[in-house]
């Protein structure tokens, strides 16, 4: 076993509103610069939508990622290494900026410099990349909210593979945004495509880098990436991509994206996982079973053997801890709500996703049903078949039973936490029937409703140190799990959720007595958030080994208005 | 005059090449590139580069043999005079003429596609244009001397005096005399070399054949930054204000 540590990041697409601030803020920061006008380390894309560039998706076509050759070993899409190398001096799968969009700027100064005539003088577009007139066809979010109608979103490739019936309904169905980075993949088939070994992981925390000195342009890792992240600088002739903000996470804090995302549904911490494992992981034969397969290479960070393990591996005590605490572990694997995009790429990608509830709230909400009424959602979910089977071709190589779950479990904690806030009386049915104690439930609806800024974001320092280490042995806890040793992520998971079929066991959850901890919104004056929340009871035994909710717990601590909301 | 041509250019001009090469590596990695202009127009680098550089590497291992490898030597592993001259106008006259179309694709890319012309810088003009003459006249004297002309064995002149250089017996009075086609083609390929290492051919020498042998996912430890420890100038510029 390699025990390795990876930065990784969830985003929790209910929140997304599409406002593109995280792709501003990105581009404002890093690709300001001539020569990477069309790049967008973050774009935000509608779906259904082409995205960017523009059907990226479509691998026959763009030959990214990996692939199985017959004898079951994983190969580049794009071909042997030696196949590529005869491909070095013009890259048969090479998008060009065209696929992207042709950058451009105004003619402002005719504002201002045009003599007086009778008409207003306008600003005529002008190519960034040519310094000519040009005409607008095509931008980095042409098709934003099903702009260009069924002709444009007909053409997103991901649509294609769901069948023509669904096409039709789905149109008048939904639409959600899908904001996008670099996945800092665990088997990132960029830098594998890379004839000059000059894009590296970083060991200490997985981030995917191009070193721009050992770049020498063979532009070969921008057809390798399937997700299109990869960008060529066509001044400076070296390829550039998503930093992580490195330098940011470096000293403890969030990438530009995250912390200046409106919806603030990004959450970013750290996951152990077997770098060993990897290989084997993701040579699967179905291209379904990766997702579970991927969840099988992370490591349980409360399993002492685990800990152990990490501390042979030199990994600090404060990255141990970043990784007890971290979101991403818990929305993974705790309640499994966060599912990978395109696990069938093969690259193992660590940006995950929560999937839109919403949509199907407002598709009942708009038929006059209760949305939140949980016998209607849950019927919603299956009844509204096209979403689940398009979010189930992004997130589970077509396996809708994830979805479905996930989704499910994001229905219960809506109907959950509409009988705690109407101070109904809870029904414990409804957090069982998605295998989630009702603790469970409000820690997790905690986590993504609330979300404070230090619990979005648990983000180690580079330079972890050891004074750390010697704290945390009396207050370390990992033998409170019932994950037991060696527990995988997927053990822990199929544990709870019976992904390998077992009998339900249909007992467990006590009464929930938890009538303190009702909260009332109509107790708030505006001012104080005192009474807003429940008062935190002094212990509650850990329900489950994962120790989810611990560091949830802070946040239902009543807190003086003076705090600044962050 | 023939010390200066064929003696002192020579030395000047390798001196400069392998001098050029290190200073650059060592003072300019982030320069080093082939600066791909495949993301402004593929369809016409699909068909001309490909052709120019597998001709081109051709024409390029055609010379090892043909200057490199005395007459005697390839006499002596059985191969004829006459042979070998089939053999040499045969498959120098196909890969030349692979690497002239290439070329010829290439340029007239360079040229008529806006977004490539643009990127198109002054080293890179300088550079084709000995690249080409250099491809022109070497073409010239595989087909017109030797198809036409009833062939000229460089063999005995060019070739001789070109190993001379670096027995460092330089002879360079063997290049008196000999068809001035031939002198121009050696004399542009040497001004070539000596500009070699400022231009964007420096590629050739990061040829990755490494990648064949390394293992596919690259890992590596974090870079601790010292502050002020850049190596070079910065390289990249910040959006100019436009017009
Ligand atoms: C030995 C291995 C070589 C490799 C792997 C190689 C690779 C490449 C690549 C990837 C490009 C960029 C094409 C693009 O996307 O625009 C390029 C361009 C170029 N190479 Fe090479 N090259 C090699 C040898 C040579 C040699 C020996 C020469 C000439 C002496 C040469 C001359 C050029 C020229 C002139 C261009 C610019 C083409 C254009 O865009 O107009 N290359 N090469
Ligand atoms: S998503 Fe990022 S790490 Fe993964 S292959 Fe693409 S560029 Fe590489
Ligand atoms: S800033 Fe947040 S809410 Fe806005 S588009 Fe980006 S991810 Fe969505």
């Amino acid at each position: 076993m390699k025990l390795m540590a990876q930065l990784a990041m969830v985003m929790n697409l209910d929140k997304c509103i599409g406002c593109h601030t995280c792709s501003v803020t990105c581009k404002q920061a890093w690709t300001n610069r001539s020569g990477v006008e069309y790049a967008w380390f973050n774009n935000v894309e509608t779906r259904p939508g082409q995205g960017y560039p523009r059907q990226y998706q479509d691998q026959q076509r763009w030959k990214g990622g990996w692939t199985l050759t017959k004898r079951g070993r994983l190969t580049l899409r794009s071909g042997s290494r030696f196949k590529r190398l005869l491909n070095i001096f013009a890259n048969p799968d090479l998008p060009e900026v065209a696929d992207y969009y042709e950058p451009w700027t105004y003619d402002y100064d005719n504002l201002l410099s045009a003599p007086q005539m009778d008409t207003t003088p306008v600003a005529r577009p002008i190519s960034l990349i040519t310094g000519e007139d040009t005409k607008i066809t095509w931008g980095a979010n042409w098709d934003d909210d099903l702009g260009g109608g069924p002709e444009q979103i007909g053409r997103d490739p991901v649509l294609a593979k769901v069948s023509d019936k669904v096409k039709l309904e789905f149109q008048q169905t939904f639409m959600f945004y899908l904001p996008r980075i670099c996945e800092h993949c665990l088997n990132p088939s960029c830098a594998a495509s890379c004839p000059s070994g000059a894009i590296y992981k970083r060991s200490e925390d997985g981030i995917v880098l191009v070193d721009q000195d050992k770049c020498r342009g063979w532009r070969q890792c921008v057809t390798g990436c399937p997700y299109k992240k990869i960008y060529f600088n066509h001044k400076t002739g070296k390829a550039e991509k998503c930093t992580f903000c490195y330098p940011r996470v470096e000293v403890g804090i969030p990438t530009v994206c995250a912390e200046t995302c409106v919806g603030r549904l990004r959450y970013i911490g750290v996951v152990f996982y077997d770098a060993d494992a990897v290989l084997a992981a993701a040579s699967v034969r179905d291209d379904k079973d990766l997702y579970p397969s991927q969840l099988g290479v992370f490591l349980n960070p409360h399993d002492p053997r685990v800990v152990a393990e990490a501390e042979r591996a030199g990994i600090s005590q404060e990255w141990i801890d970043a990784a007890q605490a971290s979101p991403i572990y818990k929305l993974i694997v705790d309640y499994q709500v966060a599912l990978p995009l395109h696990p069938e790429y093969r690259t193992m990608p660590m940006v995950w996703y929560i999937p839109p509830l919403s949509p199907m709230v407002d598709a009942l909400s708009s038929t006059g049903h209760d949305g939140e009424d949980p016998g209607n959602l849950f019927g919603a979910i299956d009844a509204l078949r096209i979403p689940v089977e398009y979010l189930a071709e992004l997130f589970t190589a077509g396996d809708v039973g994830p979805v479905r779950a996930s989704l499910q479990r994001l229905a219960a904690m809506r109907a959950h936490m509409r009988q705690v806030n109407l101070g109904e009386p809870v029904d414990p049915e409804i957090a069982e029937s998605v295998r989630l104690t009702t603790d469970e439930i409000e820690a997790m609806y905690r986590l993504l409703a609330i979300a404070k800024y230090e619990h979005r974001y648990v983000i180690p320092s580079a330079a972890g140190s050891d004074a750390h280490r010697l704290d945390a042995l009396a207050t370390g806890c990992s033998l409170d799990s019932d994950g037991g040793p060696g527990m995988t992520a997927f053990d822990v998971m199929d544990d709870k959720f019976h992904l390998t079929q077992q009998p339900a066991d249909g007992n467990g959850v006590a009464a929930p007595a938890d009538k303190e901890r009702r909260i009332n919104l109509l107790n708030w004056d505006g001012k104080s958030t005192n009474g807003l929340f429940a008062a935190t009871p002094a212990h509650r035994p850990h329900t489950n080994g994962a120790g989810n909710g611990a560091a949830n717990e802070a946040a239902t601590e009543p807190e003086s208005a003076a705090e600044p909301i962050r | 005059m023939t010390t200066l041509l064929w003696l002192t250019l020579p030395y000047v001009a390798f001196t400069s090449f392998v001098v050029g090469h290190i200073w650059r590596y060592r003072h300019d990695q982030f320069g080093w590139t082939t600066r791909s202009s495949q993301s402004h127009e593929g369809r016409l680098l699909r068909l001309g580069s490909p052709l120019f550089h597998f001709g081109l590497l051709a024409v390029l291992g055609g010379h090892v043999l043909g200057i490199g490898v005395p007459a005697s030597w390839t006499a002596a592993v059985g191969v004829s005079g006459e042979a070998y001259h089939l053999m040499s106008v045969s498959f120098g006259t196909l890969s030349g003429l692979a690497t002239v179309a290439g070329l010829a694709i290439l340029l007239y890319r360079r040229f008529t596609v806006t977004a490539v012309r643009k990127a198109t810088t002054t080293t890179d003009k300088i550079m084709y244009l000995l690249l080409s003459t250099a491809i022109l006249t070497g073409m010239l004297n595989t087909l017109g001397s030797n198809l036409i002309g009833g062939g000229y064995d460089y063999r005995a002149t060019v070739s001789p005096w070109f190993r001379s250089l670096f027995t460092l017996s330089p002879q360079p009075e063997l290049m008196v005399g000999i068809p001035l086609s031939f002198q121009i083609h050696a004399l542009v390929v040497l001004v070539l070399l000596a500009g070699w290492p400022y231009t964007r051919l420096v590629h050739v020498f990061s040829a990755p054949v490494g990648y064949l042998v390394r293992p596919y996912v690259v890992y590596r430890t974090r870079d601790v930054a010292h502050p002020g420890s850049r190596r070079y100038a910065r390289a990249w510029e910040t959006a100019p204000p436009r017009r």
